[in-house]
């Protein structure tokens, strides 16, 4: 190549990828930290246009589990968080970090594992399911990462009364997706959002053993940063998002999601509600 | 299998039918990682030479920092680089994370030590009699640089591929500064990995064939350039 074409390309190059950034929308994008489930069932690729076109906001979803999520708002590094781990939302709402909590909407997590179902858990609650698990020492494959599911997963340990802990207990490290193929291989229990499960229906083959119990809620909730958290949060962004996850237009498109695909909705929209009656209508 | 021969199916129906959003993600795949080899290149070939000619204390140590960061491991890359382009961070002024801008910056630094080492080794290649006999013929020390650099053309092509192959190829740095966000910084190897996290196997399997024929065109390309000019 010629000195010229090299600088040519060169050029070409440099403009490619500044031409794309100088067209985003005017207002201050909105920095979204948000649970991988949100992204991966499908529901922000719908709902985050919908916000950008009411709001003349442009959208950055950081998708990354609820743990770190949490984390990044809690820095001022993101300017709103949907996530789902009430316990640990709470403990960000009580330190000052994240401000005004709200409902979104559920779904729930089903405990699934082998058909031949070795710890006979199936129908039973829960938690009185887990002690089975662990007392038996059947294979359990845990997530490990801090997200939403892991930390339900703590709290129906620590409601058992067991310390997981040995070899039947699989720490995969990984997301939800990857989990359950690890599950499906190892013919081993896990527990697992809904909207996932059916997902991956046509690749893991463990069947459904407990559902339908107050502690397998999952509820989303979306919660707002303390402009204190940093000089560049985008507040007004943050809370535009906020307000519009729990609008009635957009709590009626949620209601929807995932009917035509799976037969069933991935998500009960329940804003305004508080924990106790989202409980109730179970 | 027949995952895998759906999912190549899939791959040729995504390119023939001309899909607005793997187009996008093409083009900036391809985009992002040229230009940060670019920029690798800028960087690494004047330090390369510099190390490889250079005679100055400390000069060994800097090579085997050098070779040792032919290694860098993209993952490692990517969370130093967002700390530092984080709001809260020393370059957070700049508002650059979350774009394509801060992975092309991740990946330059995955790139640079590449391009620097093997540059080391190409010039180092090149006989020291052939440079003293430019000096003797009276070339200036830049003409002198230019001739050896095009005497050992064809490893410094080596060095681009390997240099382009890295960032191409890599996920650890793209996901963590890119945040994959759908149209502005997913690539083929963050898409790669949501889909299949998605469970979107056959989906998955049609980037992977997407990104391999990619790679092999970029490196065709640079083979005939490098063959055509071969001795």
């Amino acid at each position: 190549m010629t000195r010229r074409r090299v600088a040519a390309l060169l050029s070409l190059l440099i403009v490619g990828v500044l031409v794309p950034l100088s067209g985003e929308a005017q207002r201050a994008p909105v920095i979204l930290a948000t649970t991988t489930s949100t992204q991966d069932s499908g529901l922000l690729d719908v709902l985050v246009p919908m916000f950008e076109k009411q709001t003349g906001y442009s959208v950055k979803t950081i998708a990354v589990g609820t743990g770190q999520s949490l984390a990044l708002a809690g820095r001022g590094e993101a300017d709103v968080a949907l996530c789902h781990a009430p316990t640990l939302e709470t403990k960000y709402i009580d330190d000052g970090k994240l401000l005004n909590r709200r409902l979104v909407m559920y779904n729930d997590f089903v405990i699934i594992g082998p058909a031949a179902d070795p710890a006979r858990i199936k129908g039973m609650k829960a938690s009185d399911a887990m002690k089975a698990i662990g007392t038996g020492g059947s294979r359990f494959v845990s997530r490990g990462d801090n997200s939403g599911t892991h930390n339900v997963e703590k709290a129906l340990w620590k409601l058992a009364g067991i310390e997981p802990r040995g070899e039947w207990y699989i720490e995969s490290g990984q997301g939800m997706g990857g989990t359950l193929g690890i599950a499906d291989d190892r013919s081993a229990y896990t527990i697992t959002d809904r909207a996932t499960f059916l997902a991956f229906q046509r690749r893991v083959r463990l069947p459904i053993l407990v559902e339908g119990d107050r502690p397998l809620l999952n509820i989303y909730s979306v919660l707002e940063v303390n402009p204190a958290n940093g000089p560049r949060v985008n507040t007004a962004g943050g809370k535009a998002f906020a307000d519009f996850m729990v609008a009635p237009e957009t709590q009626r498109v949620i209601k929807t999601l995932g009917v035509e695909k799976f037969g069933q909705p991935l998500f009960v929209p329940v804003a305004g509600m508080n924990e106790a009656e989202v409980g109730a209508k179970k | 299998m027949d995952l895998l021969v759906e999912g190549v199916r899939q791959a040729f129906g995504l390119l023939a039918s001309g899909d607005a959003e793997i187009r996008a993600i093409l083009w900036l795949s391809l985009l992002v990682s040229s230009t940060s080899t670019a920029v690798a290149l800028v960087i690494g070939v004047p330090a390369g030479v510099v190390l490889a000619l250079g005679r100055f204390p400390g000069r060994q140590l800097l090579i085997s920092a050098v070779n040792a960061g032919m290694g860098l491991p993209p993952v490692v890359v990517g969370l130093f680089v967002s700390i530092l382009l984080w709001r809260s961070g020393p370059l957070g002024v700049l508002e650059i994370l979350y774009t394509p801008v801060a992975i092309v910056l991740a990946q330059a630094v995955i790139a640079s030590p590449i391009v620097t080492g093997i540059t080391v080794a190409a010039v180092q290649n090149v006989p020291e009699a052939f440079r003293l006999q430019l000096v003797a013929l009276g070339a200036s020390r830049a003409q002198m640089v230019w001739v050896v650099l095009r005497e050992a053309r064809l490893p410094m092509l080596a060095a681009i591929m390997a240099g382009f192959g890295a960032v191409i190829s890599e996920i650890g740095a793209s996901l963590m500064v890119g945040g994959n966000i759908k149209g502005q910084t997913r690539t083929l190897t963050t898409a790669m990995v949501l889909e299949t996290s998605k469970g979107n196997f056959d989906a998955a399997i049609a980037l992977a064939v997407l990104l391999l024929v990619l790679i092999f065109l970029v490196n065709w390309g640079l083979t005939v350039v490098q063959q055509r000019r071969a001795p």
